[in-house]
């Protein structure tokens, strides 16, 4: 063994210290959480560093390719009728006038889509009992929310399809919509699919423990009911695509702005009849997605349609109108719940019962019902209570459907439990940050399973309160708190611990019956010149997962970043994968980049052994050059090495063929998910006389194992709780009466602005997992999970030294006032 | 249909003489007549600010401009901005402080973030906040856009203090 390390700062070798430092000096001591992590590979450059990501530079001058800077050749442009009412009978469409419209192409409705397209019951089999009605890409006699799409109208420009519009005449019978969650199962209250028998989609009830032993015995007990409002997800980028029909070579391509292109493979081959070999699905730059684009929506099975009757290239970009009304909601839960504490501090048991209101149908192919059920699993999660109960029921209704957006149940199920530890404290005067470190999983007590069930491999709920209290000055700011409220100014700090489900394993979807892979795949090539060609299953929709790849890559096989170039999300050229959702871009397409480049890696020096007509275990790889594994004295460069391999075989033993390209899977099988923990805490001024929440700062600390980059990590945080803040103070769809949103615009909606967003200073505690080698565990989402809870605790705060409280989101000035007595 | 009119302006220092109809918005224009495609929409009703770009040296939303009103002015956008290397020094800001994820905003806010190096050098952290308030972002939070915004301000100052030194 070597004693020589390689300094990988400077490319030079140097020998251990030369002299040992002062050992009088105390060092100051290292929290175990900060220490180093191992490495993973021999040479690490990247991994681990903030280096630039490989998209950058287009996109920062406008070079990007996103779906509607795309054109093709007879391309058309389809518009959707969508229905202006809740809920309608469709009487008749005399599409006459818009037919004799310039340009007009087509205009079809339900009945003809049917044709080509099969209708959709989007279940899950091991969600038990759940269920919903068939869907079309367009309405069939029988609108069911405002936003369906009804008529497709198709022209050769956008323009043209827009005007025709307006004088397509669709008659409408109103009928009675189901609005209200709340009332959705009254016996009063019509069924909006008579053949289900009444408007429950899934319910699930969970006992575990001695629930109401723990609230009899409780020191205190804290109940409230929580309100979630109903949000969507806004990608700046609307939803869009660009359906091609090839009826020459019957092929279909699509391209896609979306996260799953595999997955959309299989459903349009399935819902159209086609072989899957002959469904491309390509997607370029994606502006923005957060779980938005990871569901199959039915104006995007009607653009496929189209393109398979009209023969051309259709194109559907949503307009802004169309995809608040037509893009998933999520989020609108109403969680009546308690907790039962004890004098000292201890929880002792949850008790919460959830329902949800999603729409009218449950949404293709991952379902609706997971949300409430990810909000029963989560429910207590950072804690090691024994005792729960939960009861969930997801209801239909006449309103936009919901689906999984970014956090899935999350931010629900943290508000709820960190809502309920904060007034537990307060009822028996403790902290908020000493109730959490009483009752968190310690970190050496993993791997645990939670009182719902939940397995947990490995957290470190201790190291991030740790780390956020001094981060942020917990005392100093307590202090500062207390001086200001004699001032007459009311700030407040809440906290949130979290856990959040990443690298998911068949368990999530796979085992009820959708093709969703769970596993992701990794092919790279060495080329003749000496770069790589790296091709991954999981795409890029900004969180920079391309450039932990090529970071991933080059460290794995040996290259300068400069030499890696990626190809991703094309069904034709990558593996095959489950794409990005479930915070496991990371955590499973990195591993599989991982164990690819250290196959190729393995492979390159089989070669170098045989040209060099050395023992493979002589030598490594530095930096694109095979070298002397003792002396790192250089022995080959990959660029001769490519050259001899494809160029001269000749010059190669007869029974040796270089394989200079490798692919490689991965699955995390260890656990159905690997949870990731962290700690969030806000600082809030609250404006007693206007209602108004000023955010003063934000502290996130995150556990997602081994972090690739920082610089992308953080943004990610950062993003994820501006996303979150989002929920909890201003964001939501709000419906008048008869089931109509009302503020289905930008200026209406209210989506975060720079200048009420906080600075949010991120720390890391890095406990890799180990189902993998790489370690690294999901960063996308935990930002979202965390963010509301923390502020709707820090605004309590506040308000609690004015005696009132606020536990319905969004926490809006009108909220806060009226929970002061001011309205 | 309304008749079309001629529109005679420059982009990017290219005169351009077109048939443009009267209703056609200025993004439009520049994407579909131009191929510029750079400037994005994101609301089409003036509120995101994907679609900003400058006329006569200021900005605008090019949603809510016609294309028509630009009639004899001068357009720039992020292609034309790149192009010649203005914002060069904030581009390499933006993109080392990973100030950008999904890309769909980023023209914008570079076109924005341009009038305020040029028009209140000695801004603020809270003044960068609050001027780039126009424009949405919804991936990074906006941390890291002020960040990359305020690095810039503070270099050019810094240069700026070079050059009267």
């Amino acid at each position: 063994m070597s004693t020589i390390r390689w300094n990988s700062e400077n490319e030079t070798m140097t020998p251990g210290p030369a002299h040992a430092g002062p050992e009088v000096e105390e060092r100051p001591k290292v929290d175990p959480a900060d220490q180093p992590l191992h490495n993973v590979t021999e040479d690490p450059r990247y991994i681990g560093k903030s280096v630039e990501r490989p998209s950058a530079r287009k996109l920062v001058q406008g070079q990007g390719t996103y779906i509607d800077d795309i054109e093709l050749p007879r391309m058309a442009h389809v518009v959707f009728w969508r229905s202006p009412v809740a809920h309608c009978r469709i009487i008749g469409i005399d599409a006459g006038a818009a037919r004799r419209m310039p340009g007009v192409i087509l205009v079809a409705d339900g009945h003809d889509l049917a044709k080509v397209c099969k209708p959709w019951v989007a279940v899950l089999g091991h969600l038990a009992g759940m269920k919903s009605a068939p869907q079309y890409p367009l309405a069939v006699d029988r609108a069911c929310w405002q936003g369906e799409p009804v008529v497709a109208l198709v022209a050769e420009s956008r323009e043209q399809a827009e005007d025709a519009l307006q004088v397509l005449q669709v008659d409408i019978e109103e009928l009675e919509p189901v609005v209200d969650m709340e009332t959705a199962l009254d016996s009063s209250t019509p069924v909006i699919h008579p053949e289900l028998g009444d408007n429950l989609c899934f319910t699930r009830s969970l006992n575990v423990g001695e629930v109401d032993g723990a609230f009899a015995r409780a020191d205190a007990v804290a109940e409230t009911t929580f309100e979630f409002g109903r949000h969507t997800g806004v990608t700046l980028e609307p939803r869009c695509q660009i359906a091609d029909w090839n009826p020459a070579d019957e092929k279909l391509t699509v391209y896609h702005s979306f996260q799953a292109p595999h997955m959309m493979q299989d459903l349009y081959a399935r819902q159209f009849d086609l072989p899957e070999s002959s469904i491309r699905v390509i997607c370029k730059e994606v502006g923005g997605s957060f779980g938005i684009k990871v569901h199959a929506y039915p104006d995007d099975f009607a653009t496929v349609a189209l393109s398979i009757i009209c023969k051309r290239p259709v194109k559907f970009v949503a307009d802004r109108i169309e995809s608040f009304i037509s893009d998933i909601h999520a989020r609108h839960h109403r969680v009546k719940a308690r907790i039962a504490v004890s004098k000292s501090g201890e929880i002792l048991a949850f008790d919460m019962d959830d329902l949800t209101g999603i729409g009218p149908y449950s949404m293709f192919p991952r379902t609706s019902a997971i949300e409430g059920n990810q909000v029963v699993n989560l429910v207590g999660g950072p804690y090691k209570h024994k005792n729960y109960r939960a009861h969930l029921k997801v209801v239909f209704q006449n309103k936009t459907p919901t689906c999984q957006y970014r956090g899935v149940g999350h931010p629900i199920a943290c508000a709820v439990t960190e809502g309920l530890v904060d007034q537990a404290a307060r009822a028996i005067g403790m902290d908020p940050l000493e109730i959490r470190k009483k009752n968190v999983i310690p970190d050496d007590a993993y791997p645990a399973t939670g009182a719902s069930g939940i397995k947990l491999e490995v957290l470190s709920h201790e190291a991030c309160l740790r780390k956020i209290e001094k981060m942020m000055d917990y005392p100093k700011l307590q202090a500062e708190i207390e001086a200001l409220r004699k001032q007459g100014i009311y700030r407040g700090i809440g906290f949130a611990t979290l856990i959040e489900l990443t690298n998911p394993s068949a368990a999530f979807y796979g085992v009820g019956g959708a093709r969703i892979a769970s596993q992701d795949g990794c092919t790279i090539r060495l080329d003749p010149s000496g770069a790589i060609s790296v091709s991954v299953s999981v795409g890029e929709q900004g969180q920079g997962n391309d450039g932990i790849y090529r970071q991933i890559a080059a460290d794995a096989v040996g290259v300068d970043l400069e030499k890696v170039r990626l190809v991703l999300s094309d069904t034709d050229v990558t593996p095959y994968g489950g794409g990005t959702w479930a915070s496991r871009g990371a955590g499973v397409g990195g591993e599989a980049v991982l164990l690819a480049g250290q196959a190729l890696r393995a492979n390159i020096l089989k070669v170098a052994a045989v040209i060099l007509k050395r023992d493979a275990t002589e030598l490594t790889i530095r930096r694109g050059r095979v070298v002397d594994a003792k002396t790192l004295e250089p022995a080959l460069d990959f660029a001769e090495l490519g050259r001899v391999a494809y160029f001269r075989s000749d010059t190669l033993p007869n029974d040796f063929i270089p394989e200079l390209m490798v692919t490689r899977h991965y699955a995390q099988r260890d656990f159905p998910f690997i949870f990731t923990n962290g700690v969030q805490a806000s600082y809030v001024e609250v404006d007693p006389d206007t209602g108004f929440v000023k955010l003063l700062k934000h502290w996130a600390v995150e556990d997602c194992g081994r972090v690739i980059n920082p610089k992308l990590v953080d943004e990610q945080i950062r993003g994820a709780i501006v996303q979150g803040i989002g929920g909890a103070l201003l964001e939501e769809c709000l419906y008048d009466d008869r089931g109509l949103m009302i503020n289905a615009s930008m200026a209406d909606y209210l989506v975060p602005m720079s200048g009420e967003m906080p600075d949010i200073e991120v720390g890391h505690v890095q406990t890799p997992t180990r189902s993998s080698q790489l370690g690294a565990k999901g960063a996308g989402e935990a930002g979202t999970a965390g963010a509301p809870a923390a502020v709707m605790n820090a605004i309590n705060d506040a308000l609690s030294a004015l005696d009132a409280q606020c536990w319905s989101q969004p926490l809006s000035p009108q909220k806060i006032l009226a929970a002061l007595g001011k309205v | 249909m309304a008749p079309l009119h001629t529109l005679q302006v420059e982009v990017n220092g290219q005169d351009q003489v077109l048939s443009v109809q009267p209703r056609q918005h200025l993004v439009d224009f520049l994407r579909n007549e131009l191929g510029l495609k750079g400037s994005h929409l994101g609301c089409e009703h003036g509120v995101c600010g994907a679609c900003t770009v400058e006329v006569d040296g200021r900005i605008v939303r090019g949603c809510l401009t016609l294309a028509i009103q630009t009639q004899g002015c001068k357009v720039r956008t992020i292609e034309g901005l790149s192009n010649d290397g203005d914002v060069r020094d904030l581009q390499e800001s933006f993109i080392r402080n990973n100030a950008l994820q999904c890309g769909f905003c980023t023209p914008g806010m570079v076109m924005a973030a341009k009038e305020l190096l040029e028009r209140k050098p000695d801004a603020t952290r809270e003044e960068v906040r609050e001027w780039m308030s126009g424009n949405y972002c919804r991936c990074t939070g906006y941390h890291a856009i002020v960040d990359a915004i305020c690095e810039t301000l503070a270099e050019r100052a810094a240069k700026s203090q070079k050059v009267k030194a």
